[in-house]
């Protein structure tokens, strides 16, 4: 007896049945299920019932769904933007105080110039930055967007979302982990498995990176609000900002329907699979849970990776900056040769070196990029408003609104980070798909922002 | 940190057999006595109930198909100790998507000593299909039909007892998020191990014809993979034409899946709770 003995056996056994066997069973399944659920279910009344409906009606018409999805993400970006800039300021004030502080101690203690530097020019600046760029949009964006999962917004999405994402040739459920993906791209990768074909899958895992994850808000933040809203004023200037980053999500999500629909016809051909979609019961969110998985599990974890990323990145920076390469330093040089490159690209070196470096975590992109700008070696304060950023960049280093946009569309577009890169090779289990990943990415970003400096060039903008 | 430990009540109880210590123990699930699957419907608060006996925090969310990977956590019940296994929800055990395959894997194969089905008390009818399902598998199996404050809210009134019988399997009010019917459930889970509570689970035959094919070919998968639980199942699906199981059964990859179930990916589920995160 071997397997092959008992599979044609039971193809004998099944030629053999009537033909309506399968359905028969499917049939007497439900039929029975339904009859106890009668029997065991009495109905009151349906008002409760009726009160979701009626919310449904309304967050899942074609008419006003779009809209009010709309709406909640500005919302969401609004307070995140608004908040997060008063308390990055406050925090940006206190950290950077105490690193100058410290650093006076150990120059008073005659402590050697090189220990002093890469403790507190490299490795504790790397970590201030961080902290202060990231702690704050986090501290406000994830117990919103765990507010919005916990009620049961999140299968709405999807709902109004099905058809564009069938047009595309790619899986409903892909909204939904396209919303994960705004917390981690990671997380969103993973999330994929909810897809149960493997096409629409991969497509969902190959695109989720064209959502701007929590590490790359900050970066987006920061620069609408710094370039873009700086022309208001201050009363526009949280809205501005939140505008122009709802402006760039909206532009991610168009590539993300844009890429699907590109690998659905070529790598990945296929037509989209139905599937059903369960629309829960709005639940009232649990707070402290809400608190809980969005402090702690999300918030405190992001964090804690950025920072040990942080550390060492500060660290290089700082010694690139104070290794002496011919009449200047290592950093120096290596933005200098990438800079052609940069400047094709509406950028410049050091934003591409500073992306080099923070390959492990974009979250430090930003960090990475301002302490380059200020040479870490004479390093002594930390620019904690608006106006010294701008002036830094604009009046210190030649960065124009062409700069902020295409770095905007970088942040946006640009390469997964290495953690995702991993997970999307352990979902995959194939070199082939992480790399693809990059490339599309890669490929993207580089298109496009060529594309943008050159038209901007040609039009006399920049 | 809110730490929400799910406090019995204890009013009324004290003299009662359920009257009982219910010990959360988090990830040590080292050294256990017992393994209980947790099944269900995606978003019937499979997790939520996870969370409340062990004391983890499995990421929970009001979506469908929150939970993609299995999570294990540990719990100490009337001196007991029981390895809780958190399953991807599902509505069938027989597509072939990853998540089911996870939930399907593990009921057939991991040979939980009982299986507890989570279900919506406000859409039970549709929940019903995966528990008749699961009985299919094991006899091992208690229903909880969860959020009954919502169906109560509703104006739904759940017969359990009219449930359980015609199910032939016990079937226990509880809410999850508040910890109300916690320890009926926990009690009779410990019950149906020990065998305290015979189940009779409800078998949907089909026409004699087919339980005749049935019957033919369930005792040659047992000859091929000895000590298969659950032969009578896969023979059904190998005469629905089951592409997975025809594959499994060819590769030989049936009989490795139940060695390796049995040995315990302890190893990696642990990973996975401590990660909790998704």
């Amino acid at each position: 007896m071997n397997p092959n003995d008992i599979l044609a056996k039971a193809e004998t056994l099944r030629n053999n049945l009537s033909s309506g066997f399968r359905d028969e069973i499917v049939k007497s399944l439900y039929a029975e299920a339904e009859t106890i659920a009668q029997r065991a279910v009495k109905t009151a009344n349906e008002k409760r019932y009726d009160f979701d409906q009626k919310i449904d009606r309304l967050v899942t018409s074609p008419l006003t769904g779009l809209p009010i999805m709309l709406l909640l993400l500005a919302i969401i970006i609004w307070l995140t933007v608004s908040g997060a800039n008063v308390a990055s300021d406050a925090i940006a004030t206190v950290l950077f105080g105490f690193g100058e502080w410290a650093r006076a101690l150990f120059v008073g203690w005659n402590v050697p110039w090189w220990i002093t530097g890469f403790i507190w020019d490299g490795v504790y600046l790397g970590l201030a930055w961080v902290v202060s760029v990231m702690l704050p949009p986090m501290m406000i964006f994830f117990p919103a967007f765990t507010f919005l999962e916990d009620l049961g917004y999140l299968p709405r999405v999807a709902f109004n979302m099905d058809w564009m994402f069938k047009k595309a040739g790619a899986h409903g459920k892909q909204s939904l982990t396209m919303a994960m993906g705004f917390g981690c791209n990671a997380a969103g990768v993973v999330a994929t498995r909810v897809i149960d074909s493997p096409r629409e899958r991969l497509i969902a895992i190959l695109t989720n990176n064209f959502v701007p994850c929590n590490g790359r808000f900050p970066t987006l933040i920061m620069l609408a609000t710094v370039f873009v809203a700086a022309g208001f004023s201050p009363a526009l200037t949280s809205i501005i900002a939140s505008g122009t980053v709802v402006g760039i999500v909206l532009i991610g999500v168009a590539f993300t329907f844009l890429m699907s629909w590109i690998l659905s016809r070529t790598v990945l051909k296929g037509e989209a699979s139905a599937f059903t979609l369960e629309l829960p019961p709005y639940r009232r969110p649990n707070v402290s849970r809400i608190l809980y998985t969005s402090i702690i599990d999300r918030t405190i974890f992001v964090l804690w990776r950025a920072m040990q990323t942080a550390a060492p990145a500060g660290a290089i920076i700082w010694i690139l900056a104070n290794v002496p390469f011919g009449t200047s330093n290592l950093a120096a040089a290596i933005a200098g040769w990438l800079n052609p490159f940069g400047i094709l690209l509406g950028l410049d070196g050091i934003i591409l070196l500073a992306y080099i470096i923070a390959i492990p975590a974009n979250e430090i992109v930003v960090p990475t990029m301002m302490m380059m700008y200020m040479g870490a070696g004479m390093m002594v304060d930390g620019p904690s408003s608006s106006a010294a950023i701008f002036d830094l960049l604009v009046n210190g280093n030649g960065w124009t609104m062409l700069t902020a946009v295409n770095l905007m569309l970088f942040a946006l577009l640009h390469n997964p980070c290495a953690t995702t890169i991993m997970t999307i090779y352990k979902e995959t289990k194939s070199y082939k798909w992480a790399t693809l990943s990059v490339v599309i990415t890669l490929g993207t970003a580089f298109l496009v922002t060529f594309l943008t400096a050159s038209v901007a060039r040609l039009l006399g903008w920049a | 940190m809110t730490n929400t430990k799910i406090s019995l009540p204890t009013e009324h109880c004290e003299s009662c057999p359920a009257y009982a210590q219910l010990e959360q123990m988090g990830i040590k699930t080292g050294d256990f006595d017992r393994v209980v699957a947790l099944a269900g419907n995606p978003n019937t608060g499979k997790s939520t109930l996870f969370n409340a006996l062990t004391g983890l925090k499995q990421h929970t969310g009001n979506w469908p198909g929150k939970t993609v990977t299995r999570a294990e956590g540990g719990y100490q019940f009337n001196s007991v100790k029981y390895k809780l296994v958190d399953l991807p929800g599902t509505y069938s055990l027989l597509s072939a998507s990853q998540d089911e395959e996870v939930a399907r894997d593990f009921i057939l194969f991991g040979q939980p000593d009982c299986t507890i089905v989570v279900t919506d008390a406000t859409a039970l009818e549709r929940n019903l299909n995966l528990v008749m399902q699961v009985m299919e598998i094991t006899t091992h199996v208690v229903v909880a039909v969860n959020l009954m404050d919502e169906a109560r809210r509703k104006g739904l009134e759940v017969d359990t007892r009219s449930l359980s019988r015609d199910l032939g399997i016990p079937a226990i009010p509880i809410t999850a998020r508040t910890g109300e019917g916690m320890s009926t459930l926990l009690t009779t889970v410990s019950e149906v191990i020990e065998g305290l509570v015979a189940t009779k689970p409800l078998r949907v035959h089909g026409t004699p014809e087919f339980q005749k094919a049935v019957n033919e070919l369930a005792p040659m998968i047992e000859q091929i993979a000895p000590g298969i639980p659950n032969a009578r199942w896969l023979a059904i699906r190998l005469l629905d034409g089951d592409t997975r199981v025809q594959k499994a059964l060819s590769s030989g990859e049936l009989a490795d899946i139940v060695g390796r179930q049995q040995r315990a990916d302890v190893h990696f589920s642990k990973k996975m709770s401590v990660e909790g995160r998704q």
